[in-house]
């Protein structure tokens, strides 16, 4: 996250190697796993590695961890790169212009990130194969409404947290 | 450009199928359109789109090639630094993602008669669904239909009454196959909806099903 930072504020090329080393491999995994094959998966993940840098400056981390920014510039790309399709994004609210988000958020929010994220390694193998399957294999829409094993509960217990910190951001 | 009347929300299979990229098109701008006007699924898709983050940080890892790094940097320095697109809102009667879809606002859509006064304007969308924009006049009803697949209907102006419910802006009604409904809209004023389905709609009566070719309905 602080890497971010440090290549939006002094084009740190350490910092974007180290996120690199990190999200690199994981980036083609997931483009991997959605059928694209390694040369293709391995050029689409150094443009969305690329677009990190290019984009570094739309970064919001009291919105957002690393992580989830990162698998939204990935999912996009295999919308475009895979499916051949657009992908309509929702109109941006009117945020305020604040360069230095508040600490606490930040904070916050990556706590609700790791304590999602052990919440789902807690899973039954069964319902978190199912989960990963939702967002990286391929499952349909309408393979994911008729998936009744899908531990909803989980996400959804983390969905009054993003309620509440989306007012607080809207302040 | 929020609501917060909105009584009828996205599912959580929508929210997560848009969140993970799985949903066509057509579906993907009724989500996108919606979300703009309800901050309470904007807020759920955030959680939903946490999970992608989270399962993409601690998934396996494949492996790189040689020059996977410099070829990035390469790239980088080549390309220009994306600029931050201003905020979009206000001044305008539809949200930002249809208004790309339609080119302009709701005077430039091209509508034709579907007959009974209701008129339609289908978006230039990819295959797998198709996206419609619905006016029916006020007091007036679409033709009863089923459904095979699924069918989303959001108002974007004036309301709509079913068996169901009563749809007022923002609000969306997601339909499958055991619903076979009647909108008819609000006898206040005209009603404006986006529409999206993955699979033809199976019409009751004959009429209709005699023009749905035609029509593309």
């Amino acid at each position: 996250m602080a890497c971010i930072a440090r290549i939006r504020d002094a084009q740190d090329e350490a910092a974007f190697a180290r996120l690199f080393a990190h999200f690199a491999p994981r980036v083609k995994a997931f483009l991997m796993r959605s059928g694209a094959d390694a040369t293709l998966a391995e050029e689409c993940t150094q443009e969305v590695m690329a677009a990190l840098w290019q984009k570094a400056h739309m970064f919001d981390p009291a919105r957002a961890s690393a992580a989830t920014w990162i698998f939204t510039i990935a999912r996009n790309r295999k919308i475009d790169a895979l499916r051949k399709q657009k992908r309509p994004e929702p109109e941006d609210l009117p945020w305020g212009q604040d360069p230095e988000p508040d600490q606490a958020d930040v904070l916050a929010l990556q706590q609700e990130s790791d304590q999602l994220g052990d919440a789902i390694a807690a899973l039954p193998e069964k319902q978190r194969v199912l989960i990963e399957k939702a967002y990286f294999g391929d499952l349909s829409h309408s393979e994911i409404a008729e998936q009744t094993g899908l531990p909803l509960g989980t996400i959804k217990s983390r969905i009054r947290l993003a309620l509440d910190r989306l007012r607080h951001a809207m302040k | 450009m929020t609501d917060t009347m909105i009584k009828h929300h996205l599912t959580d299979a929508l929210l997560m199928a848009y969140s993970a990229g799985t949903l066509p098109e057509a579906f993907s701008l009724t989500v996108a359109t919606h979300i703009s006007m309800c901050d309470e699924c904007r807020a759920r898709l955030a959680s939903f789109d946490t999970v992608g983050g989270t399962l993409l940080d601690r998934s396996e890892a494949a492996e790189m090639g040689a020059d996977s790094l410099a070829a990035t940097m390469a790239l980088i320095r080549g390309g220009a630094p994306v600029e931050k697109s201003a905020a979009r809102r206000a001044t305008h009667d539809l949200p930002a993602p249809l208004r790309d879809y339609i080119g302009g606002d709701l005077d430039s859509v091209r509508w034709r008669p579907v007959g009974m006064g209701v008129k339609q304007a289908i978006l230039p969308t990819s295959r797998d669904a198709t996206a419609r924009l619905l006016y029916i006049p006020a007091g007036a009803s679409v033709p009863d239909h089923g459904h095979r697949g699924t069918e989303l209907t959001l108002v974007l102006q004036g309301a709509f009454v079913d068996e169901v419910d009563h749809f007022g802006p923002g609000d969306i009604e997601v339909a499958n196959e055991d619903l076979n409904h009647t909108p008819v809209a609000d006898i206040g004023a005209d009603c404006i909806c986006l529409a999206a389905t993955d699979a033809p709609l199976r019409f009751r009566s004959i009429m209709p099903r005699l023009a749905q070719p035609f029509l593309r309905i």
